[in-house]
């Protein structure tokens, strides 16, 4: 007899999500898709609009990575005036946006995942969550809080608020950096390091402790896609893009992001609301490519900073080429947190930051212009069409998480497969090998709400199907 | 010219013959909520939010478009008023798309700032989301008409302190519109000086600096003092 398991709402998620997962005479799985629920609009809202409304309303998308809508917006719109932006607004928009990918990264491991990686996938699922980590190992759990603290005070400081900052639009940002924020950002830095190092150290030697979870969940060959420097250095603002395959092989390099529509390609199914972008040249499914943390150290030859090369060296040995499984994109998100805390001490010492120059005056040059930057989730393209006074007419965001949409129903079907077995003496399945399945979406980090843009509570549901009739339906409120 | 004595909100205080009971308090620290109002422009009693009760009349009047008399009792911040005047902006804020979030005067705005004051937290009527246009057809400046409340201070600044008369309100009711010059683009007008004054006293965020991104722009008013002042002190006049 067929059943089919529904997961909804999937918890510990930024979004609205379910799984399915049909289940054959057997006991075996036969498919499992991840369903996104949520449809808002923002392609539409946005018509009729000023294209420098662009950044703080396009911001509004996400709560979670509000700065890379802001950066891509404004690149966007940077694109539109046809101007270069002064160094200090350049510099200003980078040190933001290493601050967003670091606290997204502090909120997606501590408060999302270390709950399962800390207290393990078979934990009791009321324990499985920040305030069981609290309970369990208090400094630990404070230092997430206060990494993730850390970033968004950046956010704040420079951007003018922790969330939605409105500080950076076409040609460039509207405030001056200033020495006392350089002070107040520097006397946290040995902090951050310490807590980022013990993460890191703790991460690493538990990952023995997961051998099936390491190769069963989500561990496929893919694409990998990123931005790079000029240098193929590990870039998060403004780069080429390089795609790597699963053996390590460059497959294109040098890619302009502004002309992204000319390699990446996008389809539908009609199971979710979220699109399926692909490389052209291999066609759909085959041009499938993951992005995001793992991608960028997949892609990137090195870091450029002194303490993540040496993990991102130490990373590199962990796959054949490049490392396949998605159970390393908590790894290489606690590399990326180090590298930018790196960065970031970096930049205080760059004095172009402090330039008072930060606004290129422009009207409007162009009628269509291209931002992309790298988002904690991967890489981000807004793509504006604007009539000849500058109001909106389309806009086409190509979202992180839309493009690990194909990493993660195939890392679901992976994982359901491995670990849903019916227990013997019931037609329920064990919690624990549930929790699994939402681990496996976990790795991504999905943002729900950027990848479709869409309006909608945060919940994800798991649902058992019987021959279409549902058997079991497990739903959690919001994460 | 004489003096009269009058009693607002409990309060003894003298003004000028021929002045308003708005200006007449203001001057002594009795601050009625107003959005049309602006000093140095004529006034037109257009938002309503001034009204007050006066001992003796049965009907609000509109504070700033009623003179004092001698012995006067007015008071200004009643219970009834203060619904009265929360019901107004409520009234103004389901008009139009008012989207504080992505608007340049956001935390400037004298709109949102009334609507703080008065405690508006939400909206108890049903949107109306009319589909209006955006202006940005002219070089320096852009028009909203998603913001505009219709207060006319532009069309009053055009006139009386310009004195180019390019903005006007066309329509009745609810497609009432305030247009430049007889509805053509404001980039086509042949009327505007690009002075700029008309974005400078409009309350809120519907009239704009081009380039502004969201909560980016301030405005300055101190122009209208200086001119009025130097126009009726005669400054100019050799």
């Amino acid at each position: 007899m067929n059943r089919c398991i529904r997961i909804e709402p999937v918890t510990r998620i930024e979004g609205h999500a379910k799984i399915t997962i049909e289940v054959d005479e057997t006991g075996a799985v036969s498919s499992a898709r991840f369903h996104v629920t949520e449809f808002r609009g923002f392609e539409k809202i946005c018509q009729g609009r000023p294209f420098q409304e662009m950044p703080g309303l396009m911001a509004r998308v996400c709560g979670i990575c509000p700065v890379s809508h802001v950066l891509a917006s404004s690149k966007a719109g940077d694109m539109l005036l046809g101007v270069e932006i002064p160094r200090a607004a350049e510099k200003q928009r980078r040190l933001v946006n290493y601050a967003q990918v670091l606290q997204s990264h502090a909120l997606s491991f501590f408060h999302l995942s270390a709950p399962d990686l800390l207290l393990g996938f078979d934990s009791p699922a009321p324990k499985r969550n920040i305030f069981g980590l609290l309970a369990e190992d208090q400094d630990f759990a404070r230092r997430g809080i206060r990494l993730r603290q850390f970033g968004q005070r950046i956010i704040e400081t420079v951007g003018g608020k922790r969330i939605h900052p409105g500080w950076s639009g076409p040609g460039g940002v509207s405030r001056q950096f200033t020495n006392a924020q350089r002070d107040e950002i520097l006397s946290w830095i040995p902090e951050v390091l310490e807590s980022i190092h013990l993460a890191l150290g703790r991460l690493k030697s538990l990952l023995d402790s997961f051998p099936e979870e390491l190769n069963h969940i989500g561990n496929f060959p893919s694409l990998f896609l990123a931005t790079v420097n000029d240098e193929g250095g590990l870039e998060y603002y403004d780069g080429t893009i390089r795609i790597v395959d699963s053996a390590g092989n460059c497959i294109a390099e040098h890619l302009d992001p502004t002309r992204y529509s000319t390699f990446l390609g996008e389809a539908s199914e009609d199971y979710s609301y979220m699109k399926f972008p692909f490389y052209r040249p291999f066609g759909y499914p085959q041009g499938h490519y993951r992005v995001g943390p793992l991608a960028r150290l997949n892609v990137a030859r090195f870091a450029g900073t002194s303490l993540a090369d040496r993990e991102l060296r130490e990373f590199k040995q962990r796959g054949e080429g490049a490392v396949c499984q998605s159970f390393h994109y908590h790894l290489a998100r606690l590399i990326e947190m180090l590298h930018c805390a790196e960065r970031i001490e970096e930049l205080m010492a760059d004095r172009d930051l402090f330039d008072d120059n930060i606004h290129a005056k422009a009207s409007l040059n162009r009628r269509e212009g291209i931002g992309s930057c790298e988002a904690p989730r991967g890489t981000l393209f807004h793509h504006y069409w604007v009539d000849k006074n500058g109001l909106m007419t389309k806009a086409d965001l190509l979202i992180a998480t839309a493009q690990n949409n194909h990493a993660m129903n195939a890392s679901v079907e992976q994982t359901a497969r491995r670990f849903l077995k019916p227990l013997e003496e019931s037609n329920d399945f064990e919690e624990g090998m549930v929790n699994r399945v939402e681990a496996a979406i976990r790795c991504y980090d999905p943002c729900l709400s950027c990848s479709t843009h869409a309006l909608g509570r945060m919940r994800l549901v798991v649902e058992i199907v019987n021959n279409g009739a549902v058997l079991r339906r497990l739903t959690r409120s919001g994460a | 010219m004489s003096v009269r004595t009058l009693e607002v909100d409990g309060k003894m205080i003298t003004a000028l013959e021929g002045q308003t009971i708005f200006s007449a308090a203001w001057d002594s620290g009795i601050h009625i909520p107003r959005l049309c109002h602006l000093g140095g422009l004529s006034d037109v009693g257009a938002c309503r939010l001034c009204l007050v009760e006066i001992d003796g009349q049965k009907r609000l009047q509109p504070s700033c478009m009623t003179k004092v008399a001698e012995d006067m009792v007015v008071r200004t911040n009643t219970p009834a008023l203060r619904a009265h005047r929360r019901l107004i902006v409520e009234l103004l804020l389901a008009e139009r798309n008012h989207v504080c979030s992505v608007c340049v005067l956001n935390g400037a705005c004298e709109l949102q700032d009334l609507a703080a004051q008065l405690g508006v937290d939400h909206v108890r009527l049903r949107p109306q989301y009319p589909t209006l246009d955006v202006d940005l057809s002219h070089d320096r400046f852009g028009l909203d008409h998603n913001r505009c409340i219709l207060c006319t201070r532009c069309v009053r600044v055009c006139d009386e302190v310009e004195g180019a008369h390019t903005w006007d309100v066309a329509g009745r009711g609810k497609n009432s519109r305030v247009i430049t010059d007889l509805g053509e683009p404001w980039g086509e007008s042949a009327s505007c000086t690009s002075c700029g004054k008309c974005v400078q006293v409009c309350p809120t965020g519907a009239l704009f600096s081009k380039g502004k991104t969201v909560a980016d722009m301030r405005k300055d008013r101190g122009f209208l003092r200086y001119i009025v002042t130097a126009r009726e002190k005669k400054l100019w006049i050799a």
